[in-house]
């Protein structure tokens, strides 16, 4: 369903992307990890767009997108919960869910929203509250189904882990699962928490220094011994 | 706080006064301290440190009773200011519909009271074109939260596409105010394109210089524009092609009075032009509240909050942002013919940075996206230098020191709660969220 092929990506005169390859096939959760700066939240981003590769390319669905403008890489099937969340801080979660469905026909919006109350039942709870007043948790939880307003066949999801306490983690990566295996829906997930990650996903991958040195099965990765070493001792 | 830290610990703060009276005295020296004067055709310079002294003497005994103030009085009064506005918006936010009617309503009997006279009118006209100015400039900063410094370059080509077409062509009004609309929008879009990948900083200082470059072509353009001549007798306004304002009409249009079959004044006129105003922001208001409602209304805001978020959405940043860009250049054109024909007489001179300055000034200091704030601020800075006009060139020292009261004591300005687009339960959010 997405194919990198020999992807080099370049911040400047510097090489972020070492030619990377990567697929990922429909139905999957398949998760990229790494260290900090190894590259995942760039392998991302260029399938986005945002920087756009320098060479090699990136396939969806068998379209070449590596040189499409973002809106319409986005606007097609993909859908981002950008690292950090970004959530719309100031308006509503309400009007954050609207904002996720922008591009998408509005005849499909309640169908969409009430797909989301049924992932989220908190976040219909807290409709009329401001994004930034949410938890961490819950900011969390509207990025993601921010993403799924736009009624994407792909969810992107980077770093969902991100600063939240160990109990909401396993919280959100249920609720990953549950889309994956009720909505069929196709993830892509971009972590640094490698054990959860890995157990989670069918597939991984594991980027150092923007090379993929490793893949496999979540299952064989998770016993690899290199992979113990480097993301997993101190025990999670 | 302690008590011990309560206390006035006098040996430092004069040490502080005495510290910061060295500093205007050797401040003081070189701009105050000498004085030059023609002797028999030579420059010569003689001394005056007795200004020097003065200086310093009033720095120490300032910044003496400032830190007194400081530990004292000062915060409490503050506070209590700071809270009173605070209250005033709550409470502004609260009875928000019934106090939008009465305004309505004290705005439309206005001309009719015997308040109404040719000045007093001529004022609220004036004030009127800095609300709506407000309102369309509330869509490009408050709503997309793109900062344009050189707003008034969209004014000026308003006023100079009514001016030009009006008397070149002998166009009405009612022809020429879409058409200066849309001249103003494409300006904006051809600014626009190139400039809006730009973020923050470096989009105020292209707008800013924008601008300037409008107000240089206008200058200089004396074939096309009469340069610094400007442009004189603009045909005012029919009544909506009804009939004129004349006492005994023109163009075979009947005068006004007779139409309506009331007495002569020569106040209908102003009247007149006061509803027009008040009639074009309106519109800007209502199109303003109802374009938030509307995706591309959302999406500006959602670009304001945060643009990289908003990419990933699919949002296309540059298309929004220009529509953001025309749409407020649209406004301004409106409130630029209208200028045109109200003053009767245009050049370059009324389309200076300081404009946009004010303009800017209303819209933040409003509240960003508030539109009644624009309301309120347009009052405090359109009529308070009219009303302090007796203070003379201290006008400008009141108004800066308003400024300052107003970033000290509500720096997100006077009214800064965004209000939701939509709401689902009859619950206050904000309550709601402090509950939590």
């Amino acid at each position: 369903m997405l194919k990198f092929t020999d992807v080099h990506t370049h911040y400047g005169s510097i090489e972020a992307l070492k030619g990377i390859n990567i697929e990922v096939n429909e139905g999957e959760i398949v998760t990229l990890i790494g260290a900090n700066g190894a590259g995942k939240t760039t392998t991302l981003m260029t399938m986005c767009g945002l920087p756009q590769a320098s060479s090699g390319t990136v396939t969806f669905e068998g379209e070449d997108i590596t040189k499409k403008p973002t809106d319409q890489i986005v606007s097609n099937g993909i859908a981002v919960s950008p690292e950090g969340r970004r959530i719309f801080s100031r308006m509503t979660v309400y009007e954050n869910l609207q904002m996720g469905a922008i591009t998408t026909d509005p005849k499909y919006f309640d169908e969409d929203l009430e797909r989301v109350y049924k992932l989220f039942p908190r976040l219909q709870e807290r409709l009329d509250q401001r994004g930034g007043t949410l938890s961490g948790g819950e900011q969390q939880m509207l990025a993601i189904g921010r993403a799924l307003m736009a009624r994407p066949r792909m969810l992107l999801l980077d770093e969902p882990s991100l600063g939240l306490a160990p109990l909401v983690v396993r919280q959100i990566f249920e609720i990953i699962k549950e889309i994956n295996e009720k909505e069929k829906m196709t993830v892509f997930l971009v972590e640094q928490n490698a054990f959860h990650a890995l157990k989670l996903a069918h597939r991984g991958y594991v980027l150092v220094n923007g090379e993929v040195t490793m893949s496999g099965t979540g299952e064989e990765l998770l016993a690899s011994k290199e992979v113990r070493a480097a993301y997993l001792e101190g025990g999670h | 706080m302690s008590v011990q830290n309560q206390k006035l610990d006098m040996l430092a703060l004069l040490k502080e006064a005495g510290i910061a009276a060295l500093i205007a005295a050797a401040l003081a020296l070189p701009l105050a301290g000498f004085k030059t004067f023609d002797l028999n055709g030579t420059l010569t310079v003689e001394p005056r440190f007795n200004h020097v002294l003065i200086a310093a003497v009033v720095v120490f005994f300032g910044r003496l009773l400032i830190s007194i103030g400081q530990k004292t009085f000062l915060p409490p009064i503050g506070q209590a200011a700071g809270n009173t506005a605070g209250s005033i918006g709550h409470i502004i936010n609260k009875n928000k519909t019934l106090l939008l009617v009465l305004l309505l309503a004290a705005a439309i009997i206005f001309p009719f009271s015997p308040m109404a006279n040719r000045h007093s009118l001529d004022l609220a006209v004036y004030v009127l074109i800095y609300v709506m100015l407000g309102w369309g400039l509330n869509i490009v900063v408050g709503l997309a939260g793109l900062l344009d410094l050189g707003y008034v370059a969209f004014y000026a080509v308003g006023a100079y596409s009514y001016a030009l077409l009006a008397t070149t062509y002998d166009l009405s009004f009612w022809i020429c105010l879409p058409m200066a609309g849309i001249f103003a929008a494409s300006f904006g879009i051809i600014l626009g394109f190139p400039v809006l990948r730009l973020r923050g900083d470096y989009l105020a200082i292209v707008t800013l210089g924008f601008g300037e470059i409008i107000r240089v072509i206008l200058l200089n353009w004396y074939e096309f524009t009469g340069g610094p001549d400007g442009i004189a007798s603009i045909p005012k306004p029919s009544f909506f092609g009804l009939a004129e304002f004349s006492k005994r009409g023109k163009d075979g249009l009947p005068p006004f009075h007779e139409l309506m079959g009331i007495e002569y004044s020569s106040l209908n006129k102003f009247i007149f032009f006061y509803f027009l105003i008040m009639a074009l922001a309106l519109i800007t208001n209502l199109f303003t509240l109802r374009i938030r409602k509307l995706p591309v209304g959302r999406a500006w805001e959602a670009l304001r909050e945060d643009e990289t978020a908003c990419r990933s959405l699919g949002i296309n940043p540059t298309n929004t942002k220009l529509s953001a860009f025309a749409i407020g250049a649209m406004f301004a054109g409106f409130a630029g013919s209208f200028f045109a024909t109200r003053q009767g007489f245009i050049s370059p001179e009324s389309f200076t940075f300081i404009e946009s300055a004010i303009i800017l000034a209303i819209v933040v200091l409003g509240g960003m996206g508030s539109q009644v704030g624009v309301v309120l601020a347009s009052l405090l800075l359109v009529l308070g230098p009219e009303i302090f006009r007796e203070l003379a060139e201290y006008r400008m020292l009141a108004f800066g020191g308003l400024m300052v009261l107003v970033m000290v004591w509500k720096p997100r300005g006077l009214l800064s709660n965004r209000a939701p687009t939509i709401r689902l339960h009859n619950e206050d959010p904000s309550e709601q969220g402090a509950a939590k």
